[in-house]
């Protein structure tokens, strides 16, 4: 596991990549062969590549089955600028990186609209359609001149080393984004993109922002290795930059390797690039086709014993050799959440925080909600009851912009919350968790949380302070290095929990965080909110245990219907006939609870 | 007469993209099956295509089909029974590789085990691609029968000898694949087996719980969506001259057409297979030949962005 929160310091990868630079310029040194050199050039072109891919594909999860879009305009952007312009690929290898990233905005906007599959198909279009045009432009196949005076001022060198030490750099240079990328809140929000996107949105995450950005960035890193790639071979076509094989290429060499980690594509291309080349100079003239068909037995080979690439696999092994010593840093001081002082609290006690009215939504015939007005006073447990299908989440899927309403408004603190997205919403301090948890399920406990903590901090190493507050806050600080799928039910909803209060939220909204747990459990869960209001947060939460919902909350909204069935003190609706008649039913009465 | 000229080439680019387009319906219908009903990306499709259009070659030649049922019978019946071998081929591929990345094995991989899955059929891909590449060489072959080389010519109720012109083996493609996607959908609506393979792509663990038998279900919608798209290959292979590489040609198509159609709908994918057929040829009208592809990415594109769920299909999203 990697990312923000992560134990290991970030000198040692950092080292690695030295040791690696190093250990390959000088194995390069010895080469003499030209096409051993080449071969060399080319693993570390198409490891950049992989890297790009992983990039986008890896850390966000959004499989792209189109990089070689960017790979293509890279090349071509290079190509065109020195055989049209006399533009040196000095220049023209930056200039293509900057068109990659162009290129990737205007890919992105439109199909980030798209999720899982229809995303990576429509990826794939990309690059297929940009081969029609590059062919019917009449560009079918450009050489780049030989330039005879002053060779190395564009970039033509008689040294093949040159161009293994070029593409060098630039495998340093996209391993070095990747470790940015890995180390930072970058990737600790593309990590949670991937694992659940809602769930990553509602706890303040810019979806949109943090994948484009990884998009436009990918897209760069493709076309310096497009560029590059023009360069070293001399000779371009729309097939060999733009066609399938290059963005499967792209992505085979990353996931035999190892997905989401920078060394996977590195690993990747070192086994696969000098296996086909290999291949293809050795067999390619007695049997044609066999490298193909040895190619791909061995990426399935691969797949079927090592699902998650190599470099996973071999850290699993080293893993499990090595026996985990539970050490776990000290938790930190416990330390109140909210910030409001006591006197204040007591004085704007009595205003509202969040004011609904109206709120009506459906879902082609069925109306969700309708007309459900309320409003909820700073410092406040407001109890939302209802029978199954009443509308009680959508009202809260409403509430923090999951799904825009057909009409009716919702203020907090001022502001209309309307048509903004979930992000900005938990941005303003509303947090919330969900009905069925909503986790982080391959982070850590910590990182969970982190997640949520994000939205607030100002720096990353703040994040992580303000997660272990919260999971204080919780009381699970002693699972912080867990990994979260392997919590109980109890444990993912104190996590979701402390992830919705990282934040520091001024209202939170819980959906049926009471669901599934024993006795015991639900004790230490009201507990646990009854401190969160004692500090002043805002508490709307929806519950189906009544007799939990009459001791936490200080008012009770029933729906029924998506209707507002009545508003009141527990007391009040638990003796109200409608509310009896609608969801408690006779047996309530009887068992005389509410007295 | 040059409008008269002009509604003739309207007339016979539309005749050509219905034509065209049952042929990638039926494709789209086979691929649909397998991505519907398992939601996995294949990459292979193409190469079980190009695998229906060798094997209706080699067994409507080779097994003397052509010389005892007669060059008009023979190359169809080929074409069914390569479907058949297909169907047992997709059938044990799924028992043996596909299923162990993917249905019940795949929930908690990473992604869902679609990294494995692309991986895997693109390995599959690749093997069979170059295989067939040493199998059956590289020089393009066909299968021509009489009808390849002739038409019918269907006279238009205006101008003085305005007429279309219908190829006999693309028109009898054509009435093959619609009469093959139909009983596919009798098969998948009314059959007991089909409700079954439904049930089991609508939602895979109620469905085990109701009694299916998930994985079986997953081998044979594997095993049906092979065999349907190598029919349409062999439809293919009567009008089309193929090399081992040629399932390239056909894969986007086939996924432009699931993705416009709607996943996990018969006809949906039939209609969106039709679409790319009309848009291909008619946007030749007006678009140089080499962008009549771009012109099929452009309404994907345009469709997927509009209607994520697809022209036919249904929205099912629900937060």
């Amino acid at each position: 596991m990697s990312g923000l929160g992560a134990r290991g310091r970030i000198t040692i990868p950092l080292a690695a990549i030295g040791i690696f630079a190093v250990a390959y310029a000088l194995a390069s040194a010895y080469v003499t062969d030209q096409y051993y050199q080449l071969m060399l050039t080319l693993v570390l072109i198409w490891a950049v590549m992989g890297s790009s891919w992983n990039l986008l594909s890896g850390y966000a999860g959004l499989i792209s089955f189109g990089h070689a879009a960017f790979f293509g305009l890279g090349a071509y952007t290079v190509t065109l600028l020195l055989t049209q312009f006399d533009v040196s690929p000095w220049f023209g290898i930056p200039a293509g990186a900057l068109v990659g990233a162009v290129a990737a905005m205007v890919i992105g906007y439109p199909t980030f609209r798209l999720r899982g599959h229809y995303f990576a198909l429509a990826m794939l279009a990309y690059p297929l359609a940009l081969l029609y045009v590059f062919e019917w432009l009449g560009y079918q196949e450009i050489a780049l001149p030989m330039k005879r005076v002053d060779p190395a001022r564009y970039m033509q060198f008689s040294d093949n080393h040159v161009y293994t030490m070029l593409a060098l750099s630039l495998l340093v240079a996209a391993l070095l984004i990747s470790l940015a990328v890995e180390r930072s809140r970058f990737g600790m929000s593309l990590l949670a993109i991937k694992q659940n996107e809602p769930a990553a949105e509602a706890a303040g995450i810019d979806t949109l922002r943090w994948k484009m950005r990884a998009l436009v960035l990918s897209g760069a890193v493709a076309a310096l290795a497009g560029g590059l790639y023009a360069v070293v071979l001399l000779v371009i076509t729309p097939q060999t930059v733009f066609g399938m094989l290059t963005s499967a290429q792209a992505l085979v060499v990353t996931l035999v390797g190892g997905v989401g980690t920078m060394w996977g594509p590195v690993i990747g291309a070192a086994i696969l690039v000098p296996l086909s080349e290999t291949l293809q100079a050795r067999l390619g003239n007695v049997v044609p086709g066999i490298q193909g068909v040895v190619y791909g037995v061995a990426i399935i080979l691969v797949i079927l014993l090592a699902p998650e690439g190599v470099f996973w696999r071999i850290r699993d092994r080293l893993a499990a050799r090595k026996r985990p010593g539970a050490r776990e840093p000290a938790p930190a001081p416990m330390r109140p959440i909210g910030e409001v002082a006591v006197s204040a609290h007591a004085a704007a006690d009595r205003a509202p925080i969040l004011e609904v009215s109206d709120l009506s939504r459906s879902f082609g015939g069925l109306q969700a909600v309708e007309g459900v007005s309320f409003a909820v006073r700073r410092g406040a447990i407001l109890g939302i009851i209802g029978p199954n299908g009443a509308g009680k989440t959508t009202l809260f899927n409403l509430l923090n912009g999951f799904l825009p309403p057909d009409r009716g408004r919702v203020v907090c603190e001022g502001r209309d919350l309307i048509g903004l997205k979930p992000n900005q919403i938990c941005r303003l301090g509303v947090g919330r968790t969900f009905q069925v948890v909503r986790s982080f399920s391959r982070m850590s406990v910590l990182q969970n949380v982190v997640v949520g903590a994000l939205a607030a901090a100002r720096s990353d190493s703040e994040a992580v302070e303000m997660a272990r507050v919260a999971l204080a806050r919780v009381g699970l600080t002693d699972r912080a290095s867990a990994t979260a799928g392997t919590l109980s039910n109890q444990g993912l909803r104190l996590m979701e929990l402390a992830r919705a209060v990282a934040a520091r939220p001024k209202l939170l909204l819980l959906d049926e965080t009471l669901a599934g747990l024993g006795r015991q459990e639900v004790e230490e869960m009201i507990a646990t909110i009854r401190s969160l209001a004692a500090d002043g947060t805002t508490i709307v939460i929806i519950e189906h245990t009544m007799h939990a919902m009459v001791r936490l909350a200080e008012e009770l909204l029933v729906l029924d219907h998506g209707r507002r069935l009545t508003v009141g003190s527990p007391a009040e609706v638990t003796r109200d006939p409608v509310v009896i008649e609608a969801y408690l039913g006779r047996k309530w009465v009887t068992a005389g609870v509410a007295g | 007469m040059q409008t008269q000229a002009m509604v003739e080439d309207f007339f016979q680019a539309l005749t050509a993209g219905i034509l065209d387009g049952s042929i990638y319906g039926l494709m789209c219908v086979g691929l649909g099956l397998i991505f519907g009903v398992m939601r996995v990306i294949n990459f292979a499709q193409g190469e079980f295509l190009m695998l229906g259009m060798y094997f209706t070659l080699y067994i409507a030649t080779g097994l003397a089909l052509t010389a005892l049922l007669g060059p008009y019978a023979g190359p169809f019946a080929g074409v069914a029974l390569a479907g058949l071998a297909l169907y047992a081929g997709g059938y044990l591929l799924h028992r043996y590789l596909v299923s162990r990345v993917t249905g019940t094995r795949a929930v908690g991989a990473e992604g869902e085990g679609h990294y494995a899955q692309l991986i895997l059929t693109l390995g599959v891909a690749l093997i069979l691609q170059n295989g067939g590449l040493i199998v059956f060489g590289s020089t393009p072959q066909s299968l021509r029968t009489p009808l390849s080389a002739s038409a019918w010519e269907i006279g238009l109720p205006f101008g003085d000898s305005a007429a279309v012109l219908v190829n006999k083996a693309r028109a009898v493609a054509f009435l093959v694949s619609i009469a093959t996607t139909a009983g596919l959908f009798w098969f998948i609506h009314r059959s007991h087996l089909g409700k079954a393979l439904r049930a089991a792509a609508d939602n895979p663990e109620a469905a085990i719980y109701m009694g299916i038998d998930v994985d079986r279900a997953h081998r044979i919608a594997f095993g049906i969506g092979t065999g349907v798209t190598a029919v349409a290959g062999g439809l293919v292979a009567t009008y089309y001259p193929f090399q081992p590489y040629v399932g390239l040609e056909f894969v986007i198509i086939m996924y432009a057409g699931v993705v416009l159609g709607g996943m996990g709908s018969i006809l949906g994918a039939f209609w969106g297979g039709m679409t790319i057929g009309l848009v291909q040829q008619l946007s030749a009208l007006v678009l140089p030949f080499q962008l009549q592809n771009v012109a099929i990415f452009a309404v994907f594109l345009l469709v997927v962005l509009v209607r994520p769920q697809g022209l036919y299909g249904r929205s099912v999203d629900r937060t």
